[in-house]
């Protein structure tokens, strides 16, 4: 049994978790280019003091954010190294053609602090919104774009049916793999290409399930009178309240109180 | 007053090669009064799936005509109104739930007919009590069991407030618990709301308690009848190799043994108080 | 001698985290060769996960499974080898169908053993006679067959396998009546034929009560009840109480015994009751 929940929705009443969907994904636009535009490291432990304050407010536990980092501290060690060696300037330690220079110890640290801003960001949105209010929120922010005739309402119903579906595909996944390992299929040796077509009756059976059930699918929409977004309601109508206009004045403070930190601050780099 | 009137029905797939000519229903007719439930029995293969389909206008005859309160099926302006009034809850409950949370999945309906959002609410909350799955309403469909998932199913369709529900196999793919829930959700549905009710099965039980059942094989019609009337004819049913009650089952063969019984019953406790008579006498 | 032992066997889901739930609860029995027994029991009592302890598709948390006496998990890199020997089918089995023809699939198993092309040929062939399926067939795609036929070959590829003991997870779910008494009937001979162990999870004690010698209720991850059909379908109050449904005719003759009359506790079929019915009746001198 697998615990599966794609985006890692945890529930916990927390001020963030009532935010509007909309207003999070546009502040974590926001934010991220706020991260990027953190210039000197007044901003930048500004901006990082501010990240850990809503990932404090969020009220989930620091494990879930620590865990999220896990999966990027790879990447985040990869570069920062590769900008601690690459930097330019006098080398004040060198070992063959490695050296170390003030500008690239700078650049490590910056690039180190913005990546880890960045993921807890987009974790505190994840955590905090269920993955039906992301795609809501999703499909009505991109419905200016449907005058360049971008199909919103059919892209985000998409998200929706790809998100109820996950689960159920997964659970598939383990019947389908424990019924071919009774029948003595080896999936657990030999080497990579034997692997891979050890997968094919695993597969083919999980292709003719979903083409099955999308096909099912599309029949029970008809039935419930479906006939795409034209017309369509919404029971969850989303309503910016208060709790949301103190949260985009806030977010406006902090961003003016970035710049000035780079301007004043300019000389710290 | 008739609800449905399915008037000497024939329909055949166009283009598979292999079925090709081959008629899927063959005259079929009955009628369904307003607030009936009915039962539709038979193999698969028989037929009575795609009956179904021809009662929400998801399929039209290719001779014959079928009416839903006066509307005609094969009238392309009319389906969307059809589908409003007659819905469909289909077998597999897995292949039928769009959203990943309950009270939206019910929402569903209501928000393509265009309902104003407090009164989606409104029915919304209404469907699911009526189901007995309010306290689930904000849970993911796949942590449900299959019984409650096809109750949710039902709760999808009574939330556009159809007339009339048809459902086939909705138990099919359930576990006796499961398949008792959404027995128990549907007949309440019928006696309390007044919801016609068509329910499609290969379940002997289920057409027991239905006011009228219908039986096809073959894609005709074999017979029709009270359950009394249709389940009394045992031989008939054993030859087509479907299920009677064994209650009924049991006396029918005690009478051909030459033990004297006036008719013969359906369900447990009119057995055994008829029994009990003949052994006592 | 038995085939088939279990020894305090356990099995914990998730075992320490919040979700943590024991689906199989310290459960001993053994199986004697060539039973047919039946298993029973709610969704959720643990069957599932019980036959896939058997046939080491799940690694018990404590205790053991002996396959002719032998721990099956005693060395751990030849478990497959456990798998070709107690053959389970699952539930829904058409699935699990992916090879172009309806021959090819059947013969996966087979394949998987190591055998030569004569052999596997020749276990196909057998293992479709089993279950009715039309050797016209065989050449087909496995996704052109009916719904029923389907299910046969599915079955078909796990007793290609020649297993020791079959394992069938509810074969009938969602077939018709035909369709059930059909593979039902299919299986019984299957079993009479071969002479080798057959166990039937189901939740239709019908079915079971039809086919099996033996029956093993399962309640909350425990063995609740394991005894001949006849004396563990005599205790009707027993098992609703377990809220398992026990046949309409056996309620029937019930009830009759409780009102006085002599008749047979635990009778599973119509002709049964019929027969002990008329006996009564000439006995008394009124038929």
């Amino acid at each position: 049994m697998r615990d599966i929940t794609l985006g890692q929705y945890f529930p916990a009443d927390s001020v963030i978790h009532r935010l509007d969907p909309r207003v999070k994904i546009l502040s974590l636009i926001a934010f991220i280019a706020l991260v990027f535009c953190s210039f000197n490291y007044v901003s930048l432990a500004f901006t990082a003091l501010f990240v850990l304050t809503i990932v404090l407010l969020s009220r989930v536990p620091l494990k879930m954010y620590l865990k999220s980092l896990k999966v990027i501290i790879i990447i985040v060690v990869i570069t920062s190294l590769l900008n601690l060696f690459y930097g330019t300037g006098e080398p004040i330690w060198q070992w063959g053609i490695i050296k170390v220079t003030w500008a690239g110890i700078h650049n490590a640290i910056f690039v180190c602090v913005r990546v880890i801003c960045l993921i807890l960001l987009s974790s505190a949105l994840t955590f905090t919104t269920s993955p039906t209010d992301l795609t809501d929120a999703l499909e009505r922010l991109m419905k200016p774009l449907t005058v360049f005739h971008i199909k919103v309402h059919e892209i985000a119903m998409m998200m929706t049916i790809a998100l109820r579906f996950v689960p159920t595909l997964l659970e598939e996944t383990d019947k389908i793999m424990a019924a071919q390992k009774a029948r003595g299929a080896d999936m657990e040796s030999g080497n990579l290409a034997n692997r891979i077509r050890a997968l094919t009756p695993v597969l083919i059976p999980l292709f003719v399930s979903a083409f099955r059930r999308a096909y099912e699918l599309a029949v029970a929409m008809e039935c419930r009178c479906y006939q795409g977004g034209e017309g369509r309601t919404r029971m969850k109508q989303l309503h910016l309240g208060k709790r949301d206009a103190v949260c985009i004045v806030v977010g406006l403070l902090v961003i003016a109180a970035v710049v000035l930190l780079d301007i004043f601050f300019a000389a710290y780099v | 007053m008739n609800f449905i009137s399915v008037q000497n029905v024939t329909f055949k797939y166009d283009s598979q090669d292999e079925t090709e000519g081959k008629l899927v229903l063959n005259d079929i007719s009955f009628e369904v009064k307003k607030g009936a439930f009915v039962a539709l029995l038979g193999h698969n293969g028989s037929g009575k799936s795609t009956v179904a389909k021809h009662l929400n206008a998801m399929l039209t005859p290719t001779s014959g005509k079928v009416y839903i309160d006066g509307m005609d099926t094969s009238d392309d302006k009319l389906t969307y109104d059809i589908r409003r009034r007659v819905g469909l809850v289909l077998q597999n409950p897995d292949n039928q739930i769009v959203a990943s949370i309950v009270e939206e999945d019910v929402a569903f309906g209501p928000e393509n007919l265009g309902i104003p959002s407090d009164e989606i609410r409104r029915r919304v909350d209404e469907a699911l009590k009526a189901v007995d799955m309010y306290d689930h309403r904000l849970k993911a469909p796949y942590k449900l069991s299959g019984g409650q998932k096809q109750r949710v199913a039902i709760a999808g369709i009574i939330a556009m407030q159809p007339d009339c529900i048809v459902l086939d196999e909705p138990t099919a793919m359930l576990d006796p618990k499961g398949r008792e829930e959404v027995l128990y959700t549907i007949h309440k549905l019928n006696k309390e709301q007044g919801i016609t009710v068509v329910m499609i099965t290969h379940y002997m039980e289920e057409a027991v308690t239905a006011d009228r059942v219908y039986v096809m094989d073959n894609g005709r019609m074999l017979t029709s009848g009270t359950p009394q009337e249709v389940f009394s004819q045992v031989e008939l049913m054993k030859k087509h190799r479907l299920d009677v009650p064994q209650a009924t089952e049991l006396c029918h063969k005690l009478r051909a043994c030459g033990v004297e019984l006036d008719r013969l019953p359906l369900d447990r406790e009119e057995c055994t108080s008829m029994l009990k008579e003949v052994l006592l006498r | 001698m038995s085939i088939l032992s279990v020894k305090d066997l356990t099995y914990v889901y998730s075992q320490g985290t919040p979700f943590e739930h024991t689906a199989v609860d310290k459960l001993s029995f053994e199986i004697e060769r060539g039973d047919f027994i039946g298993i029973i029991g709610h969704t959720g009592s643990g069957k599932s996960t019980l036959v896939q302890m058997l046939n080491g598709l799940i690694k018990p948390t404590s205790g053991a499974v002996y396959l002719d006496n032998i721990n099956i998990w005693d060395k751990p890199k030849e478990i497959r080898k456990i798998r070709f020997k107690v053959g389970l089918v699952f539930q829904y089995p058409e699935y699990q169908l992916f090879e172009e023809t309806v021959e090819k699939d059947i013969a996966f198993g087979p394949t998987n053993i190591g055998l030569n092309e004569k052999e596997i040929k020749e276990r196909v062939l057998q293992a479709a006679k089993f279950v009715d399926l039309n050797p016209e067939l065989l050449v087909k795609s496995p996704f052109d067959l009916s719904g029923g036929e389907k299910r046969r070959a599915a079955i078909a590829g796990v007793i290609a396998m020649d297993p020791d003991i079959l394992i069938l997870d509810e074969p009938c779910a969602g077939l018709d009546p035909l369709g059930r008494d059909i593979l039902l009937s299919q299986i019984y001979s299957y079993h009479k034929e071969r002479g080798n162990t057959v166990l039937l999870v189901s939740h239709s004690m019908e079915d079971v009560g039809t086919v099996c010698d033996k029956v093993m209720v399962m309640n909350r991850s425990r063995l609740e009840m394991f005894d001949t059909a006849q004396r563990v379908f005599s205790q009707g109050e027993r098992l609703q109480k377990l809220g398992l449904r026990i046949p309409q005719i056996t309620s029937v003759i019930d009830e009759l015994i409780d009102a006085g009359f002599p008749l047979k506790r635990g009778t599973l079929t119509v002709e049964q009751a019929v027969e002990d019915i008329t006996e009564y009746l000439k006995r008394e001198g009124r038929l």
